[in-house]
């Protein structure tokens, strides 16, 4: 027979049983044994473990000195030698669960233990902690609490155990986004055919990979008036003066240049060059024009279908760029356009 | 990148060779692109013939601009 396991479980002042948010502002403190929704706990590991300790703290206290309470927190569990920390669950709560998901892994790097929390998908601790530790799915309230307390401590003990831990799916926890290599029995393409039937059949499906995921951005209001606009143009073309002197990357850019276009009304192929691994660029080195339009819109300017061209013309490099640094580079960018007071943008893409 | 700026409220034409790429990724106006090596240009064309070329894809573009869309829309 092993020993029992020792549990610290951590809960916010409610699920510790001393109030709701007249007393969220109460600094961490511990208490021998289990405590409010730590008993919950204690009766789901029964004689295989035993809470030794409840770590309670008001969601407010955490929400404004996250760092603070977390070593605090940290400290007070210590002597009690846990094998285990349960976090929550926080269901829907938004400070509780961002302190459950900050704690989970303070407890993982600084106790050497592991540690499981749970909580409601829109939750914000899940984006946050999800690809760092584990948070077993719950509802938006605490209906079901015994199951959801009963994963979180089955998925305990395997990490304590070192037990091979199954699919999220299988666990019910949020993917850590990694991808794990299986062997199956069944070669490619008898899989994709049997997924295929699956669908035509109106069965569900579990994809092997999962397929990238793009949000949808309410587009921006047309331009009422194109004589009184300020036109930028971007590229992702991976346009730049000779020499590069900015250092735009040839590939997986992580950031824009600008190039200042005020005294030009044309780009002349030997001044500027593509520099980009994703295509050809033979001919946009020859005349830069073939990616950046610039005599077009300097014609438009002058004869007041546009009421300026921007002077500062925006360029990066969109090959092998990573979603998130897409991102990244796009909101910068749509900084600098505002305080350039940009009405709108021709983005020309390669 | 495209949907960044329009996220600012900023309206943009993305001239692509490359449509469906720019709709799967939500990319709101787009206009056809002449090619992958020369969005707005072509080497084999005489200098007036391409100037021609850029000038109708911007025109293009332009009125992508001054159209309001619903989600993304490939303007031919």
């Amino acid at each position: 027979m092993l020993k029992p396991l020792r549990v610290v479980q951590y809960v916010n002042q409610f699920f510790g049983q001393l109030g709701g948010e007249e007393k969220a502002f109460v600094e961490p403190h511990v208490k021998e044994g289990p405590v409010g929704l730590g008993l919950a706990t204690q009766k789901e590991l029964g004689d295989g473990g035993q809470v030794v300790a409840t770590v309670i703290c008001g969601d407010n206290y955490v929400g404004e000195h996250l760092e603070e309470a977390i070593d605090i927190m940290i400290e007070l569990m210590r002597p009690y030698k846990p094998d285990l920390v349960i976090a929550g669950p926080a269901f829907n709560a938004g400070r509780y669960g961002m302190a459950a998901g900050a704690l989970c892994q303070a407890v993982q790097e600084r106790l050497g233990i592991p540690a499981v929390t749970g909580m409601y998908n829109e939750n914000p601790g899940v984006g946050l902690y999800r690809e760092k530790v584990y948070i077993i799915e719950t509802g938006s309230t605490s209906k079901n609490l015994p199951e959801i307390i009963h994963r979180m401590a089955k998925l305990g003990i395997k990490l304590v155990n070192k037990e091979r831990v199954g699919k999220p799916r299988e666990e019910g926890y949020f993917s850590h986004g990694f991808l794990v290599n299986e062997l199956s029995d069944k070669k490619a393409p008898e899989r994709a055919v049997d997924m295929l039937l699956a669908q035509f059949r109106g069965e569900p499906i579990e994809p092997e990979l999962k397929l990238a995921t793009f949000d949808q951005v309410k587009p921006a209001p047309a331009v009422k008036k194109l004589n009184e606009a300020n036109i930028a143009l971007v590229t992702d073309g991976g346009l730049v003066p000779q020499g590069n002197p900015d250092k735009l990357e040839w590939m997986a850019a992580t950031k824009y240049v600008t190039i200042d276009i005020s005294e030009r009304d044309h780009l002349k192929g030997g001044e500027f060059y593509a520099n980009h691994t994703g295509y050809d660029t033979s001919e946009v080195n020859d005349d830069p024009m073939r990616l950046v339009p610039l005599d077009v819109l300097r014609e438009l300017e002058a004869r007041g279908v546009v009421r300026k061209l921007n002077p500062t013309l925006y360029s990066t490099t969109g090959v092998a760029t990573t979603i998130e640094y897409s991102q990244k580079i796009g909101s910068a960018l749509a900084e600098r356009l505002k305080a350039d007071g940009v009405d709108a943008v021709i983005l020309t893409s390669t | 990148m495209a949907k960044e700026i329009e996220r600012a409220g900023i309206p943009v034409s993305q001239i692509t060779s490359l449509p469906n790429i720019a709709a799967m990724a939500n990319s709101n106006r787009i206009v056809q692109a002449h090619g992958i090596i020369h969005p707005v240009g072509d080497a084999a064309m005489a200098p007036e013939e391409e100037r021609e070329l850029r000038r109708s894809l911007v025109r293009k573009a332009l009125e992508a601009l001054q159209t309001d869309v619903e989600g993304p829309r490939l303007f031919k």
